[in-house]
């Protein structure tokens, strides 16, 4: 097998109709790992995937996917990747064993292989059960299962997933990134688009962060949610002798004295809110209420753009009820 | 495997996929196949008394118009499963499957070629359904084998002509209510050949109109064949615009699909 990076891409632009959508991204992602597109609604992350995955043309750049130029040899790519899009690729009039069929005859596994891998492929997914039910009749997740489990009949060295649990209630949600870990450990490259922060957190060993077009911060997770200053313990206090003490114990930190309350960077970690209650417990200063905010894409956003994300960042817990 | 091979089995692999969808939405084709059979039903019975008096006089000129007519009424059920194409092609194209498609290693064409075969397979049937009805209602050919022969080969060879140039037009169409609407053309067509009635009696710019297009070479050279009069030169025509449409169509939609922006 090729041993250099999975994907390389140099100087990708990219308009629709005189608009740019991608403004000269260079990225380069290395073969078994996985890594996360962040960024909000309308950043460009599924022109992206559209670029990379053969189904539309770049505008200007090179692009190298799995060891295949994208312009030079598309065919090539296309036997190495598998991609779940955004909106589901599956067949509503067949059943999900149909749908998998499908996939294995255009792969040409041959009868045996084929049945062999689609039961597999079925009960590893948790869809035996529904196997001979028309994929109108699934439910939201069941329907995203499917779609991966299509995706991975012709077993893929890459897999592109494109937003794979927008939508999804949080077990749905949890499962998915259960089966993205297992591929992984698998030895699979996985390039993934997402607006959830926590996400990308969870799941990539590298993030890139794409704003309008261009990516305007690349790291490990850690790396960077360390440029991120929007961790921090929202401390309330009930009497304002209090909330001036507390103040001048922590030194120079953010806070409104009419309301009473302090901002305390704050990693989120025990040890580090164990330290801070101690320090307050000391000076004998009453705490009436304390909250923890971890950062999110619109910190992200802030930290590296000055502003926040064009679009109210959504809370995946919030759209349980959406399919 | 070859090349070939492998555009031949996923051609077949999409014909399966296609067939397996149409027997899953029956509804389509129950509409597509009945509109003919109200034609016949309609034109024989209400119209037929009178238009029929053109060709004989007395009780004997409603089923000398039914045989005049069948034709007409076969072309329309080749254009109403036309417009079924331009309609499962369009409900293709605006749906995510397509896009999976695309993103694999598959003959390009075979998504295409699927839905061509299924289409012409649906017409077929379609026109074994009107052509019983017909036989039922007292329609009495006097063709031969051979000449049926022909008339099968004829219709099916003109069927994957139109059906080419809908899977075109569904192409075109951004929404599935455009793609069932613009192939109506087709079904209207037929009226404005020697289908219904004779050219002769059409008024000036109809008439020629009428007399070139291919519709009524194609109507010409069944009837001439049902008939056992012989198709004539009308079989040549019938099959140049079948082979000229079919071409046309052809380069048309792969143009389109291979053109086409991601969703």
């Amino acid at each position: 097998m090729s041993s250099g990076p999975a994907i390389t891409v140099a100087g990708l632009s990219k308009s629709f109709d005189g608009k740019v959508v991608l403004d000269g991204i260079d990225l380069t992602v290395a073969e078994g790992t996985i890594f996360a597109l962040l960024g909000p609604n309308g950043a460009g992350k599924t022109t992206m995937v559209q670029i990379l995955s053969t189904l539309i043309p770049a505008g200007s750049g090179q692009v190298r996917v799995a060891g295949h130029d994208v312009v030079a040899d598309p065919d090539g790519v296309r036997a190495a990747i598998g991609v779940t899009g955004q909106f589901s690729a599956v067949d509503d009039l067949l059943t999900g064993e149909e749908n998998l069929r499908l996939m294995a005859d255009l792969h040409h596994l041959g009868r045996g292989r084929g049945r062999a891998r689609v039961a597999e492929l079925l009960e590893r997914f948790d869809l035996a059960d529904a196997a001979r039910k028309q994929v109108s009749a699934y439910s939201g997740g069941m329907r995203r299962r499917l779609d991966l489990a299509m995706t991975l009949v012709g077993t893929p060295r890459l897999i592109f997933l494109d937003e794979p649990t927008t939508g999804l209630d949080p077990r749905s949600r949890r499962a998915m990134w259960r089966s993205i870990r297992e591929l992984a450990a698998s030895g699979v490259t996985i390039f993934l688009t997402t607006q959830y922060l926590d996400e990308a957190d969870e799941l990539a060993s590298r993030v890139a962060v794409l704003d309008r077009g261009r990516i305007v911060a690349e790291g490990s997770p850690g790396e960077l949610k360390r440029r991120i200053p929007g961790g921090h313990v929202l401390l309330q206090f009930a009497a304002p002798e209090a909330w001036k003490s507390a103040a001048g114990l922590l030194g120079p930190v953010s806070g409104d004295e009419e309301n009473l309350t302090l901002q305390v960077p704050s990693d989120g970690t025990v040890a580090s809110l164990r330290r801070l209650l101690g320090r307050l417990d000391d000076a004998r200063i009453e705490v009436e209420q304390l909250s923890i905010h971890t950062p999110d894409l619109d910190d992200v956003f802030f930290a590296v753009t000055g502003r926040l994300s064009t679009e109210p960042v959504r809370v995946p817990e919030k759209e349980a009820t959406l399919r | 495997m070859s090349t070939l091979a492998y555009t031949l089995t996923d051609s077949a692999t999409m014909l399966r996929r296609d067939l397996r969808r149409l027997r899953r939405y029956p509804s389509m084709t129950l509409l597509l196949v009945g509109m003919p059979i109200v034609f016949l039903l309609l034109f024989v019975y209400v119209f037929g008394g009178q238009l029929g008096a053109g060709f004989t006089s007395g009780p004997g000129s409603r089923s000398a118009y039914l045989d005049y007519v069948m034709p007409g009424i076969l072309l329309i059920t080749v254009a109403a499963a036309a417009q079924g194409t331009a309609i499962t092609v369009a409900m293709d194209m605006t749906a995510g499957i397509i896009d999976r498609f695309r993103t694999m290693a598959i003959a390009r064409s075979s998504v295409l070629t699927g839905h061509v075969i299924a289409s012409v397979i649906q017409a077929l049937f379609g026109l074994a359904v009107v052509l019983a009805v017909a036989l039922a209602l007292g329609f009495r050919p006097s063709a031969g084998p051979v000449a049926w022969l022909a008339v099968i080969g004829l219709l099916t060879l003109f069927t994957f002509a139109l059906v080419w140039l809908s899977a075109a037009l569904g192409l075109a169409a951004k929404t599935v209510e455009t793609a069932s609407n613009t192939p109506m053309v087709l079904t209207l067509l037929p009226f404005l050949s020697s289908g219904f009635v004779l050219i002769a009696t059409m008024p000036a710019g109809l008439r020629q109109f009428a007399e070139y297009q291919p519709f009524t070479s194609v109507t010409e050279a069944v009837r001439g064949l049902l008939s056992g009069t012989g198709a004539g030169s009308n079989a040549m025509a019938a099959v140049a615009w079948s082979a000229g449409i079919a071409l046309a169509g052809y380069l048309w939609a792969q143009h389109l699909y291979n053109r086409r922006r991601a969703r």
